[in-house]
């Protein structure tokens, strides 16, 4: 016997004859978690994640690329990563060069350019695919066009959000957007720049991941 | 049940010296003041996120419940787990024994030529002696957590299953760093010491051939590995080498994805206050076609050791529940006092005192489940509500009654003595009956003259105990 039926044969020996039913989840959300209108879905976002260090700016929608000019001149950033085969990314590629911000395209293969990632990408720019009210928290779910490496290793991420995007929960986020019928490769949930608090309870931001995040929030209003 | 087996011999310190250790830390003032310190500061950050205790409480019962549903179906979900992830194009590895599990992630680092693996933070990997059989085996195993990376770098274990190097200030880890890391002058700026340890391992990111991490959900429905972090090495390792190998114990499962919110908002609130821990990593494929970065293969290596005994009995089952999130230790008299390292295990305190027996057998942990006051906090604060305080009275019956046939734990009876049986025996009998306890304490009182200065452990921090000159119920008497 392989240790795979050994260990299952062990388990269906004792395994209690019946589970129940199934834990009622959706009830317990619905008795403690209210809904919210849009606007107060994206304040409560902005006050948590800016309470985890992230940087929240109100948008319109054909404002952003101004905003994500000015929040790269502030800092001093001449060059961000982005995703061409992505509507924002190559909006930027195609708008901010002229400016004088090199916008570099993630459109080959890690292995063909590893050490320029980790060493001399000062920023990335990703779109989330929505956010979560309750904790601050953006959805992203990576790509072919927009991978993974983007949100993690330039020290600095920014994130595109529409705030019609935001859900009240992580339970609703998944249930609404039926995430039990197929995940991607890798989805994230991002809250805030990395971080620690590993040395004598001090925290302390850009742990391994990004030192800054910043929010692009798209809003109807602004 | 089979036959008991003989302990895996592994790098455990022997739970002989468990007394001795405690004894040396209770008399540390400097490192009593940092487990003080350091647990005072999570308690009130946990408190701080459950301001209202019927939301708590309505919580704690469904996650009660969830990880009861899911042991419940364990066998069942296991395989549906193995089936949805070899579909999804993760292989799975089952493993028994601690020593299995390194064979197999050994056989995948060899079959690559592996150099360096990165680790992310894994109870799991420190369970099985990971970085020992990695380095037998000529392969660099390299923590990348920061706590972690500064409890390596001093060649210690950690202390804390969620905070590792609690035990350290940050003069010693700057001290650490100053003598360990080239080129590193002495500093003991908390973000100084952050970028030191970033700048080291962003290297060890880019050339690690594998990267390793544990797993604290793995969704059954849809084949689905979940991590929780907030430094970002856990994505790194699960993302930037070629290889990704996630290591868990074959209990962390549940069925619907639906079951994850909450009990991901139970652990991040209940370890470390946070509303949400900064990452939440779902990974369910190796890299597709055209996808331009992750691992090309990913790997889940499912242990037992020692877990399916816990699992046979309906009481010990419920230690299986555990999400590992450390607040038992927060909130334990008995750890805040000797901290984790003197407990000797990879798991301390309560959770470590009710899951350790099952892993290493009672021979090498008789002692720890009397290392408790019973005082409930634990069991009080546990988010998945594991009476804890019950199991730990269940385990000191099963290290110390006498050794019988078809023991439901490997070591039942190890810490059985004859005589100590024999004197309880004895003190249970004249509890038990009126003319007897008349007859002792008359002799007590007559004979106290006879009793020892020196009684065992108890003086040798307090004074002797003698019974009184005259029995209560003669004072009583005496009374006009």
């Amino acid at each position: 016997m392989s240790a795979r039926d050994r260990i299952l044969a062990k388990l269906k020996a004792t395994a209690p004859e019946s589970a129940g039913d199934l834990p009622d989840v959706g009830g317990w959300y619905a008795d403690h978690r209210t809904q919210e209108s849009t606007a107060d879905k994206a304040k409560r976002f902005r006050h948590f994640i800016e309470l985890a260090h992230a940087e929240v700016y109100s948008v319109s929608r054909g404002g952003w690329l101004q905003k994500l000019y000015e929040v790269l001149s502030a800092k001093q950033i001449d060059k961000l990563l982005v995703a061409p085969g992505t509507v924002h990314g190559a909006r930027a590629q195609s708008d901010l060069p002229p400016l004088g911000i090199a916008c570099p395209g993630y459109d080959t293969p890690i292995e063909n350019w590893k050490p320029a990632m980790f060493n001399d990408t000062p920023a990335g720019f990703t779109a989330a695919r929505g956010a979560i009210a309750e904790t601050g928290t953006l959805i992203l779910w990576p790509n072919a066009d927009e991978p993974r490496l983007m949100s993690l290793v330039p020290p600095v991420h920014i994130v595109l959000l529409d705030a019609a995007n935001i859900y009240n929960t992580f339970h609703e986020a998944m249930q609404t957007e039926g995430w039990q019928d197929g995940l991607p490769t890798n989805s994230l949930l991002i809250s805030g720049p990395s971080k620690t608090a590993d040395i004598q309870q001090t925290l302390a931001y850009g742990a391994h991941g990004p030192k800054e995040l910043v929010v692009l929030m798209i809003e109807e209003n602004v | 049940m089979n036959a008991p087996q003989t302990p895996h011999a592994l790098h455990f310190m022997p739970s002989a010296g468990f007394r001795a250790r405690a004894k040396d830390v209770v008399e540390n003032p400097f490192l009593r003041q940092s487990f003080r310190g350091a647990m005072d500061f999570l308690m009130s950050k946990r408190a701080a996120q459950f301001p209202d205790p019927e939301e708590l409480e309505s919580l704690r019962r469904l996650g009660e419940r969830i990880r009861q549903y899911n042991l419940a179906k364990l066998p069942d979900l296991l395989v549906q787990l193995e089936s949805n992830l070899t579909r999804n194009g993760i292989q799975v590895h089952w493993a028994e024994t601690p020593e299995e599990a390194n064979a197999i992630i050994l056989g995948i680092c060899q079959k690559h030529s592996a150099k360096l693996m990165v680790k992310g933070k894994s109870m799991v990997s420190e369970e099985i002696e990971l970085n020992h059989a990695a380095e037998a085996a000529g392969i660099g195993a390299l923590e990348s957590d920061m706590g972690e990376y500064i409890v390596q770098l001093a060649h210690e274990k950690p202390s804390h299953i969620i905070m590792p190097a609690i035990h350290k200030t940050k003069e010693q880890i700057a001290k650490l760093f100053h003598e360990n890391v080239p080129g590193v002058d002495y500093t003991d700026n908390v973000d100084a010491l952050i970028q030191i340890g970033r700048n080291v391992l962003r290297q060890k990111f880019l050339e690690a051939d594998i990267g390793l991490s544990g797993v604290n959900f793995a969704v059954a429905e849809t084949g689905t590995l979940c991590l929780v972090e907030n430094e970002g090495n856990g994505r790194m390792c699960t993302t930037a080498p070629p290889v990704h190998i996630a290591i868990t114990g074959i209990e962390k499962i549940v069925e619907k994805l639906e079951h994850v919110p909450p009990l991901l908002s139970l652990l991040t609130r209940s370890a470390t206050g946070q509303n949400i821990s900064t990452y939440f990593n779902m990974i369910s494929s190796p890299r597709k076609p055209g996808e331009k970065d992750g691992p090309g293969e990913v790997h889940l290596v499912l242990l037992d050791n020692g877990r399916s005994q816990a699992y046979a009995d309906e009481q010990l089952r419920k230690t299986l529940q555990c999400i590992r999130c450390g607040a038992c230790m927060n909130h334990c008299p008995v750890y805040t006092r000797i901290g984790g390292h003197a407990y000797g295990t990879t798991y301390p305190g309560p959770i470590g005192k009710i899951i350790s027996p099952h892993m290493l057998g009672l021979e090498a942990t008789a002692n720890m489940a009397t290392a408790s006051s019973l005082c409930g906090a634990c069991g009080e604060v546990c988010p998945v509500k594991i009476p804890i305080p019950e199991l730990l009275i269940r385990l000191r019956e099963e290290s110390f009654t006498a050794p019988h046939a078809n023991p439901t734990m490997r070591g039942q009876g190890a810490g059985h003595n004859a005589r100590i049986s024999a004197i309880w025996r004895a003190w249970s009998a004249i509890y038990a009956s009126p003319a007897l306890y008349r007859a002792a304490s008359w002799l007590a009182s007559r004979f106290r003259w006879l009793t020892p200065r020196r009684q065992a452990g108890w003086t040798s921090v307090r004074t002797p105990l003698q019974p009184a000159p005259k029995r209560l119920r003669d004072l009583i008497k005496e009374r006009p």
